[in-house]
């Protein structure tokens, strides 16, 4: 049997929303759970909840056969004896000690011997070696953030709490992080609970994710079926999902559902249980676009569209379609040259009917 | 010069500040961490000496540890000599008079300290009484300097406080202030200006020495 962190608590701020978790994590084995939702949605209170920074007012949070709190029971374990690492979003590391002495300060328990080979593993694990002596006002962004992780991964803990451990970076850096970090939390197979509120670093990162919105947990499951899949209309407006339109379900057969958004007709996966009126929603980088008009095909979903719209997204170029109704769609700088697509150009939309995913309404 | 009533105030000043950085340093971490609702209170209590005239606030202390007090009863019974008119009893006085020259920068100062830092403390495993000592003290110190400084020089200045409760006896409760004021009511100008001169040069150096101190402290 697997052990886990399992988590269902309610705290609550003088005139904030009542926050409520409900949490079940895997210990034995390693994953990420991601924290999602916009500011101010509880994410941060329940990851300190967690390191037992603040103590809810009901519930419980268990590890493995460990009670960490209980409030019937009146249990609350403080963070020392909880055997976590905590990342702050700011990393708070100690600005009157060096790199070495910040990751030694949570060492005190090893041999003086065994304590500078920990630090000397530390700091290779992190690629910080040659800066131990280093203040931290005299690092960089990245290098701070990675002698907070080092700092908090040198006492081996059963479980990493990381709170938006990429949003104090410039884009450049946060972006090389990203990739080294899933690599080396994988490496420890430390289990990950991490708070974020950006799309690409829940889907970077993430095995599992929570939604949360407004103190709740409303969905949670396997990152990407949640960013997909949401279950409602505040879910898919919380994971970003590109175009969310009103429609009506013609009828149902051989799996595939023919809807109408507005006088527009799609093909999509039928979904159990529901019917009537619902919602599409689309992601942008699913649709794909032509140049032309709609040919006839074998394509589910060949939509004659306008660009009403053009805006720079990185390396991407956001495009906003009328195709009878608005739709969003993502392509390449390089294809939109090749498209010669401008303001006005007339394209055809292709999108597959699994990319089109349907929520109940009403 | 009067170098018994220096000699005096030096031993006064020095035993009222080790005692108030004892008493003072837990008291301001309390005030600038507790989330008490009647905090205010206890702030305004410890800022009264700043407002109230060093004679009344003698007076009061000259009550409270007096004769027909419980304190003095009791101080009395267990020493078997009075407080007032004794270097302790001046001692007691010069605590009560310089607590907000101690605790106020303390507590500024630790309600400097990023409060990350500490939670960042406890998560790495480290106690409240370790993280104090390790995190919160150092990156304090030159707030705890200057009211360790604050609190000595006020000490070496108090005059009406000292009146009240010690008196005027040489080599047990004349300070130097008391001295000075002596001699010029003597008509004494030499001697008044010897003494004088002796504290106001005292008083620069350590004041110089502790701002040369704090401009060293790395601004973090």
């Amino acid at each position: 049997m697997t052990a886990h962190l399992a988590a269902d608590f309610e705290k609550r701020f003088p005139g904030g929303p009542i926050i409520r978790a409900q949490l079940k994590h895997p210990t034995d084995v390693f994953s990420i759970t991601v924290l999602f939702g916009p500011s101010g949605s509880g994410k941060t209170t329940i990851l300190r909840c967690l390191a037992g920074l603040e103590r809810p007012e009901k519930g419980c949070v268990r590890f493995g056969h460990e009670t960490w709190f209980d409030a019937a029971c009146g249990i609350f374990l403080p963070p020392q004896q909880r055997g976590i690492g905590y990342l702050s979003q700011e990393y708070a590391l100690f600005p009157h000690m060096t790199v070495a002495q910040n990751i030694a300060y949570g060492l005190t328990d090893l041999s003086r011997r065994e304590r500078r080979r920990r630090i000397a593993d530390i700091l290779t694990l992190v690629q910080l070696s040659g800066l131990e002596d280093r203040y931290p006002r005299q690092l960089s962004g990245g290098q701070q953030q990675r002698v907070a992780l080092g700092r908090a991964l040198g006492r081996r803990p059963r479980l990493l709490l990381l709170d938006e451990p990429l949003s104090a970076l410039d884009a450049a850096t946060r972006e090389q992080l990203r990739r080294e970090l899933r690599r080396l939390l994988l490496k420890l197979g430390i289990p990950v609970v991490m708070v974020t509120h950006d799309r690409v670093e829940a889907m970077a990162l993430g095995d599992h994710v929570a939604i949360l919105d407004y103190g709740m947990i409303c969905q949670s499951g396997p990152v990407h079926e949640v960013f997909s899949r949401p279950d409602d209309l505040a879910v898919a407006r919380i994971v970003g999902v590109d175009t969310v339109e009103p429609a009506r379900i013609l009828h149902v057969s051989d799996g595939l559902a023919t809807v109408a958004v507005r006088q527009i007709q799609l093909v999509a996966l039928a979904q159990e249980v529901i019917e009537g009126d619902v919602y599409v929603c689309i992601h942008a980088e699913d649709v794909i676009v032509e140049r032309g008009a709609a040919a006839q095909s074998s394509a589910r979903n060949r939509l004659t569209g306008c660009i009403r719209t053009l805006s720079r997204e990185g390396p991407m170029i956001r495009l906003g379609l009328d195709c009878g109704f608005p739709l969003a769609a993502l392509v390449t700088k390089q294809a939109c040259e090749e498209l010669d697509l401008r303001e006005g150009t007339t394209v055809a939309a292709l999108i597959k009917a699994p990319a089109i995913h349907l929520i109940a309404r009403g | 010069m009067d170098w018994t009533a220096i000699w005096l105030t030096l031993r006064l000043a020095a035993l009222t500040t080790a005692i108030l950085l004892f008493v003072g340093l837990p008291l301001a971490y309390w005030l600038a961490t507790s989330q008490w609702r009647w905090k205010f209170l206890i702030e305004a209590v410890v800022a009264l000496p700043l407002v109230l005239p060093p004679t009344v606030l003698g007076f009061y202390i000259l009550m409270a540890i007096g004769p027909h007090s419980p304190v003095g009863q009791s101080y009395e019974w267990l020493m078997g000599q009075p407080l007032p008119f004794t270097f302790q009893g001046l001692l007691v006085a010069s605590i009560l008079y310089s607590l907000p020259f101690a605790v106020r920068p303390f507590a500024a100062a630790f309600a400097g300290v990023d409060w990350r830092l500490v939670e960042a403390s406890w998560c790495l495993g480290k106690s409240r009484l370790q993280t104090f000592f390790r995190i919160v003290v150092p990156l304090a110190g030159a707030g705890i300097l200057t009211g360790i400084v604050l609190s000595f020089a006020h000490t070496v200045g108090e005059f009406g406080v000292v009146l009240m409760v010690g008196g005027n006896i040489a080599g047990v409760t004349r300070t130097v202030s008391i001295a000075v004021y002596d001699e010029v009511q003597a008509l004494n100008y030499a001697a008044a200006g010897e003494t004088a001169l002796f504290l106001l040069g005292f008083s620069f150096v350590v004041l110089s020495v502790t701002y040369a101190l704090q401009r060293r402290v790395p601004v973090l």
